[in-house]
């Protein structure tokens, strides 16, 4: 027993990135508290660099794919993919929000370690195969970022969304847990081939509907982490509230990492018993596409659309989970990778045109910054257009990939009211884009300051990908589809 | 002797989470959450399993509940008060409880109806040692893990408890 519990170097390996992650945060939090006054930009742009070896660390650990601790690990494409994109959104995280916090006056090592720590917990989540795994590295990505909306702790509207989304985020992880706990009452284990294995040998039994419990109960804990309808009641809240760079962590990171589990668990756990959850899947796609849609209409503040709009590309999402494909999955991993770069791209945006303090944030206040600030606006623009989805950004394909996923699967119904619902979508973003070059500005409204440093090369960057997977799909798509074979 | 044991501490473990809902007051409610966790463990113990009654003691009814009455104390919370909620809450979570709650037991009557009744203090599996073995080998990544997330609880505390920004 005793050689048992010393991991192999290749383990080690397998884990490496998160090892990184962890000791990047620590030392981000030492540093900040030995360097005293001095401004903190530095500790940023330290994360960013970190955040970046731990991808060369994913890519590294891609070379030696397999098992580690006891099967507590996975190392697959599948994986891999993950563990990338959410580094990618921690970085352009990071990037964006050293500009906005020295604005706002909070430019301090705590919010990078947050955000360090947060990925750092997301990166458990989608490498893991065991669900105790799975739950710790929710919490930790959780308990980050209840923090995160809430660090500019003197703006009452930061402590209402914190507030807000620890309660209802607790109460989601509760459920995620009882699901766990019944599960290992129905399998007798927690480890994913495992809990397969046993509810295929239950699949049309009774037992089975212990399986189908359990796999109801996770739904419900993990929809709320994606905001898919039902449950998606605190997200406009929350991401309104909430720092603006934070809000674009929040509707990339941990929706991908939660969407990496809804993947791993329901396609390996409960795959033979998907016709019993089906049903779950394309009921709350089609309510978030049709409320986050709807809802979206009416808003006159362009945060607070931005929060509803991600509540309907999450039930576009969730149109490709029902299909339970290789494909849907393909799908679902494609769209996750554009929408960051989209969303992340227009919230990090937004942040910098609301003005000190996020003052500005009606769509009016938008008007003439296609004169003023034609590189912003440009910025923005392809950022709406890709979330319209418009050809020639990652968007359309994103869409394009989904719809077909759901027509393979026969889901005839779902796919024809989910174009209906982009169609809708796109009035709201394009009126955004009309108050922007058409609308001369007000003379109440403080003009926007030109874009610099960090901020600036993280849109770049987010808009660049935007258009790379919208003219040049190939190379990601291959990948996804090579890794999305992997998931059984 | 064992199942007399087994129904008057099973009793108190439901009346005392009936009691943790109505109640009006924290602290009442508080006490009331220490008597569903006491004799939860006592339970355990009964089954066999010690070592999940003693961390039941030492984490729940210990750390966990004298938190949460420090909290209490500090916070000079009173009774609760205005009305009961909404109607429809008033009208509909009692009896859609009562549904789950149904469902629930029915489900586990069907599926577990080939099992016998439980043997008192039959389950072996639950030592320390064994525990501790365990929490070493094939769940030591998790038992690491564990760290971060209490580290990152604890930078939380403060991050939101600092005087201010700057």
């Amino acid at each position: 027993m005793p050689g048992n519990s010393l991991p192999a170097a290749v383990e080690l390996v397998r884990f490496l990135p998160e090892t990184i992650l962890v000791l990047l945060g620590t030392l981000i939090m030492v540093l900040e508290a030995v360097t005293g006054d001095r401004p903190k930009t530095f500790l940023g742009h330290l994360a960013a660099a970190g955040l970046g070896l731990a991808a060369c660390a994913a890519v590294y650990a891609h070379s030696s794919p397999g098992e580690a601790f006891s099967g507590m690990l996975v190392v697959d494409g599948f994986t891999t993919f993950f563990r990338l994109l959410v580094y990618a959104v921690g970085i352009l995280t990071v990037l964006s929000s050293c500009q906005f916090l020295t604005r706002e006056r909070a430019n301090t090592g705590e919010f990078y370690a947050l955000v360090v720590f947060s990925v750092a917990g997301q990166s458990v989540m989608v490498a893991s195969h065991e669900l105790i795994m799975i739950f710790i590295g929710l919490e930790i990505s959780s308990i980050a970022t209840y923090v995160l909306a809430g660090f500019l702790r003197d703006d009452p509207r930061a402590t209402e969304s914190a507030v807000k989304y620890f309660l209802l985020g607790s109460f989601a992880t509760a459920f995620v847990l009882y699901g766990i706990a019944w599960i290992y009452g129905a399998t007798g284990s927690t480890e994913l081939t495992a809990i397969r294995a046993a509810v295929d040998t239950q699949a049309g039994r009774e037992g089975a509907m212990l399986a189908a419990v359990a796999a109801a109960l996770m739904f419900v804990g993990l929809g709320f982490k994606v905001s898919g309808a039902p449950f998606q009641m605190w997200a406009p809240d929350v991401y309104q509230g909430a720092p603006s760079p934070v809000s674009a962590f929040l509707s990339a990171g941990p929706k991908a990492a939660a969407f990496a589990v809804f993947l791993r668990v329901f396609e390996t756990a409960f795959g033979s018993i998907g016709p019993l959850w089906e049903p779950l899947f394309w009921i709350s796609a089609l309510l978030s596409m049709t409320i986050g849609n709807f809802a979206a209409l009416v808003q006159g503040n362009v945060k607070r659309m931005l929060a509803y709009s991600s509540i309907a590309h999450a039930g576009y999402i969730l149109v490709a989970l029902t299909a339970r494909s290789e494909v849907g999955t393909a799908a679902v991993m494609f769209y996750l990778a554009a929408y960051a770069l989209m969303n992340v791209g227009a919230f990090a945006l937004l942040g910098h045109l609301t003005r000190k303090g996020e003052r500005f944030q009606k769509v009016e206040d938008l008007a003439g910054l296609g004169s003023a600030q034609p590189l912003a606006a440009a910025l923005f623009s392809i950022f709406l257009l890709s979330l319209i989805g418009v050809p020639l950004t990652a968007g359309f394909f994103g869409k394009f990939y989904i719809f077909k996923a759901a027509l393979d699967s026969g889901l005839v119904w779902l796919t024809v009211l989910g174009l209906l619902n982009s169609a809708v979508g796109a009035y709201y973003y394009l009126r955004v884009l009309v108050v922007m070059y058409m609308r001369e500005a007000s003379e109440e409204v403080p003009p926007v300051e030109a874009l610099s440093g960090g901020l600036r090369a993280a849109l770049l960057a987010c808009s660049a990908g935007t258009l790379a997977l919208g003219i040049f799909p190939g190379p990601v798509l291959d990948f996804v589809n090579r890794s999305a074979t992997l998931i059984r | 002797m064992n199942t007399v044991f087994f129904l008057v501490f099973g009793l108190i473990v439901v009346v005392c989470a009936i009691n943790v809902v109505v109640q009006r007051h924290p602290i009442s409610s508080a006490i009331s959450l220490i008597g569903v966790m006491g004799s939860l463990a006592i339970i355990y113990l009964q089954l066999g399993a010690e070592f999940m009654a003693a961390a039941q003691i030492i984490v729940y009814t210990g750390a966990v509940m004298v938190l949460f009455i420090f909290v209490i104390m500090l916070l000079n919370a009173g009774s609760e008060e205005g009305g009961k909620g909404p109607l429809t809450v008033r009208l509909l979570g009692v009896p859609l409880l009562l549904v789950f709650l149904g469902l629930l037991s029915y489900l586990i009557q069907r599926l577990f109806s080939d099992t016998g009744p439980v043997r008192f203090g039959d389950f072996k599996g639950g030592s320390p040692a064994d525990v501790g073995r365990a929490l070493f080998s094939t769940y030591l990544l998790p038992f690491e893990i564990t760290s971060v997330l209490i580290l990152i609880a604890i930078l939380g505390a403060i991050v939101l408890a600092r005087k201010e920004l700057d």
